[in-house]
């Protein structure tokens, strides 16, 4: 409980984003190199440019560690980090929590159907789900990621620009239904020979009844599992994405990208970097504790293998 | 007090000026030692008349020479040109069109070959048979050139580069007159190799030259060691000078970060890239003494597709060009003290260079500040409002920062619009194919010899355009026949009257901003930061620091 505590406390936050923004008084999608502010009646710039020695160099204004003003500093287009942190969580989780939704549905779908129909069926299926599976997971996404970033995804009526947050939600979505597929797949097979279902079939009930009637709310629990553990997964791979340019794009923010602008400031401005890297470690533990937890609870025997051996 | 002080020390530093002693006894004092260059990464093949970066026509200086060379000087007494393999300066025909060199004798090639005629004549035939990337452009004109270009296999330049081996002399023939064409033979593209030098690309193994120093072994994924080359004498100190260390290690791999780190333990003694922005405060303050910052001949520019929506129209190009805080630019990059705020294509001290500014708060000769109310209506008056634009930049912290800020502004002043940073790998290539639709990228051009032309009509000029190429380096797509006229007329003035020819491209200089095919950012400096124990720094204005001209003992 207390991680999803934790975890809900996260969205919340991101949640308030546009509040906290207009509340700073800042936009943290425009840069502001130019802007001063003032700390304890003292006007500051947010960007310094060094009066010592050649004169080299401009260093982003640090934490105050004041809400509303510049809390954790500014970043190299003087933007306020706070708030970009802020939007960034709610990019990150909006594209993890869809992701998760198009994965499992996807995912599920799939392993419903291989598994019980069977035969050729699953033949094809699962062979389309091992060659899927065979890719390392981030090259796979990298690799999509980087074919659509340019030109976005025209296929017949349905154009996604590039730029758009659905490019990250659909290759993410799309690479981790193995995932959530192949452990479906076994459970419906097992399913698929009890009683209940074998009754069913005897009495003439129509497969996709089966499916939907019997099978389906049979998987549920371990779908619902599967939700926190895919959305903690699916978190990690959108943030990588993003930090090599392939994800959310500038000057959208998400915590990937704050930590690309952030590695530029690594040296002079740690803060940058690290306050998103501690976002996305935060709500990928108190996802995964949330996961494991709900999995003890709802079904202590069932075992979900996760990822790959 | 302070000033009596400072001015007995400017009259010891006037005294030991003045008893310095000649280089040959610096050279007795301080020859010898390895020096350890870094960079992040190799920069493709070895082959000098193939390799079109600046990074290897750096180290190419002390391996290669070619019938002339710029000068191995600082500053910008490196745009000189002087003999180097020739004895003497071309004696040039009547019409400008006849280049005869007298080849100088006993100097050989790292390998133990002498340099024969015939190795010249070679050297010349296998810029096309290798497709130098510039033997379309630099040396086309050559007599012959067609053939070779529709033929590469079986080019003889005849007729083009002719070498007499009893007179030891080689003249070239060129179809008309070219001023530039004494720069571009001193150009890496045109040394002069053995003649049995593979007609391909020799990838990593390196070729002998006849530079003071040579490459002993090479690894594209670990770093290069250059020795003395056994068989050189100095010829010419103004062309190839002997140089200080006896072993120049160049390692690849280590990340900007960490070679500032490896410099300031005094690990290695220079980096090739630029130290990453947020090292400048640190190395501008404790590390003063080593940090050299050099004025370049360089232009960072936003070209703007003149054929495509919204830049297509001329209002709406000049109002980026109004809207764009050239000082934000400088202060993206590093500063005032690293970049200036220019408006207009040619380099400041660069021929044909007249400061002039008209998009501006107060258009004139410099930039002052953005305007943004005029940004504005121009946008209304274009009717271009609303629409969507997309800035394409390299995936690099200084370019990707440039990006956001000016969709920054685009945004500001009515556009919807976007950055995409791609990798430098492929940005540069990426934004002149016409396939890709850029509307906006950000780019940088350095020049290859200092000529007006090499910025105007090779970024502006109607034959640098092709469609669907990723060679197409008129990014904006810009063809004006009046200006591209005029740009020929000054090319063609240059060979008998620079001067005259300078004012004309002042005014080419002129009429390019005014379309505003590209919006002028800031001219860079550069920073070479070097180890504690390096001395006799010389940047050359040319190919960068010379560095068998520095010592590290």
């Amino acid at each position: 409980m207390a991680a999803l505590a934790v975890f809900v406390l996260i969205v919340i936050a991101c949640l308030s984003a546009p509040l906290y923004a207009r509340w700073a008084g800042v936009d943290p999608f425009v840069s502001t190199l130019d802007r001063i502010i003032t700390i304890d009646g003292q006007d500051v710039p947010v960007m310094e440019q060094s009066t010592e020695g050649l004169g080299l160099g401009y260093t982003p204004l640090g934490p105050t560690w004041r809400l509303g003003n510049y809390f954790l500093g500014a970043d190299n287009q003087g933007r306020d980090v706070m708030a970009r942190l802020l939007y960034g969580g709610l990019n990150s989780l909006l594209i993890s929590a869809v992701a998760t939704v198009l994965t499992l549905l996807l995912g599920t779908a799939t392993g419903l159907v291989a598994g019980y129909f069977g035969g050729l069926t699953d033949t094809v299926l699962s062979r389309l789900l091992d060659i899927l599976w065979a890719f390392p997971i981030y090259l796979l996404a990298i690799s999509l990621s980087i074919v659509t970033i340019a030109q976005g995804i025209s296929i017949g009526p349905i154009t996604i620009e590039s730029g758009s947050l659905w490019l990250p939600i659909i290759i993410i979505g799309i690479v981790y239904v193995p995932y959530v597929a192949r452990p479906i797949r076994g459970q419906v097979l097992s399913l698929r020979n009890s009683e209940f279902v074998l009754a069913a079939i005897n009495l003439g009930v129509p497969g996709p009844r089966i499916l939907w009637r019997d099978i389906l709310p049979n998987v549920t629990t371990t779908l619902i599992v599967f939700v926190p553990l895919m959305m903690a997964l699916n978190m990690l791979t959108e943030s990588a994405l993003s930090f090599l340019s392939i994800g959310v794009q500038p000057p959208d923010a998400s915590w990937g990208t704050i930590i690309q602008d952030g590695q530029a400031l690594l040296y002079t401005r740690p803060l940058v970097a690290l306050a998103p890297g501690i976002a996305i470690a935060v709500s990928v533990m108190a996802l995964n504790v949330f996961g494991d937890g709900l999995r003890d609870a709802l079904d202590p025997r069932s075992k979900i293998e996760l990822g790959r051996d | 007090m302070k000033k009596l002080l400072l001015a007995a020390a400017a009259a010891a530093l006037l005294t030991c000026t003045w008893q310095a002693p000649a280089s040959a006894e610096y050279l007795k004092e301080h020859r010898g030692g390895t020096m350890r260059l870094l960079a992040r990464s190799a920069a493709g093949t070895l082959d000098p008349h193939i390799n079109y970066t600046l990074q290897y026509w750096q180290i190419f200086q002390p391996l290669y020479d070619g019938l002339v060379a710029f000068r191995k000087a600082d500053g910008k007494d490196g745009f000189k040109i002087v003999a180097d393999l020739a004895e003497d300066m071309p004696a040039v025909s009547d019409d400008g069109k006849s280049f005869t060199f007298k080849l100088r004798k006993g100097i050989k090639f790292s390998n133990g070959q002498d340099v024969t005629v015939k190795d010249v004549v070679a050297s010349f035939q296998r810029i096309f048979k290798v497709s130098g990337p510039t033997s379309g452009t630099f040396y086309a004109g050559i007599v012959g050139a067609d053939k070779c270009l529709a033929d590469t296999k079986s080019c003889t330049l005849e007729g083009g580069v002719v070498g007499d081996e009893a007179a030891g002399t080689i003249t070239i023939n060129i179809v008309k007159p070219d001023a530039e064409f004494i720069d571009k033979l001193a150009m890496p593209h045109a040394v002069i190799l053995p003649a049995d030098t593979p007609t391909e690309d020799v990838g990593s193994n390196p070729i002998p030259g006849t530079g003071a120093y040579t490459i002993s072994a090479y690894d594209p994924n670990k770093g290069m060691t250059m020795v003395r080359n056994p068989h050189f004498h100095e010829w010419s100190e103004e062309a190839q000078p002997d140089g200080y260390p006896d072993v120049v290690q160049y390692d690849f791999g280590l990340t900007e970060e960490a070679a500032v780190t490896a410099i300031q333990k005094g690990e290695a003694d220079w980096m090739y890239d630029q130290p990453p922005t947020d090292r400048l405060v640190e190395l501008g303050t404790k590390y003063m003494d080593q940090v050299h910052i050099s004025p370049l001949t360089a232009w960072w520019y936003a070209p703007l597709n003149t054929r495509l929506a919204p830049f297509d129209n001329e209002k709406a190009r000049q109002a980026v060009a109004y809207a764009v805080d050239r000082n934000t630019l400088v202060n993206l990059f590093g500063g005032k003290v690293l970049a200036s705020p220019v408006c207009q294509v040619l380099p400041p001290d660069f021929p044909g260079h007249v400061d002039y500014c008209p998009f501006t708060k107060d258009p004139g000769a410099k930039w002052s500040a953005p305007d943004l109310d005029k940004a504005k209506q121009l946008v209304e008056e274009s009717g271009t409002k609303g629409q969507k634009v997309t800035v394409i930049v390299e995936d690099n912290a200084v370019s990707r920062s440039i990006g956001v800020y000016l969709q920054s502004v685009l945004s500001s002043i009515g556009y919807q619009a976007d950055v995409k940073p791609i990798s430098p790998n492929i940005q540069f290539t990426y934004i002149q194919n016409t396939n890709n639709k850029v509307q906006m990228s950000v780019s940088q051009w350095y020049q290859d010899y200092p000529a007006a032309s090499n910025f105007l009509n090779i970024l502006f000029g109607c034959d640098s355009f092709r469609e669907g190429s990723d060679a197409s380096v008129n990014i904006s797509g810009f063809c004006d026949k009046a200006i591209d006229a005029k740009m020929k007329q000054a090319m063609d003035l240059g060979v008998t009257d620079q001067e005259a020819a300078n004012k004309l491209w002042a005014e080419v200089d002129k009429e390019v901003t005014d379309k505003a095919a590209a919006v002028a950012l800031f001219t860079p400096k550069h920073v070479d930061f070097v180890s504690k124990r390096l001395g006799n720094f010389k940047f050359n204005a040319q190919f960068y620091w010379i560095f068998t001209q520095a010592w590290v003992q």
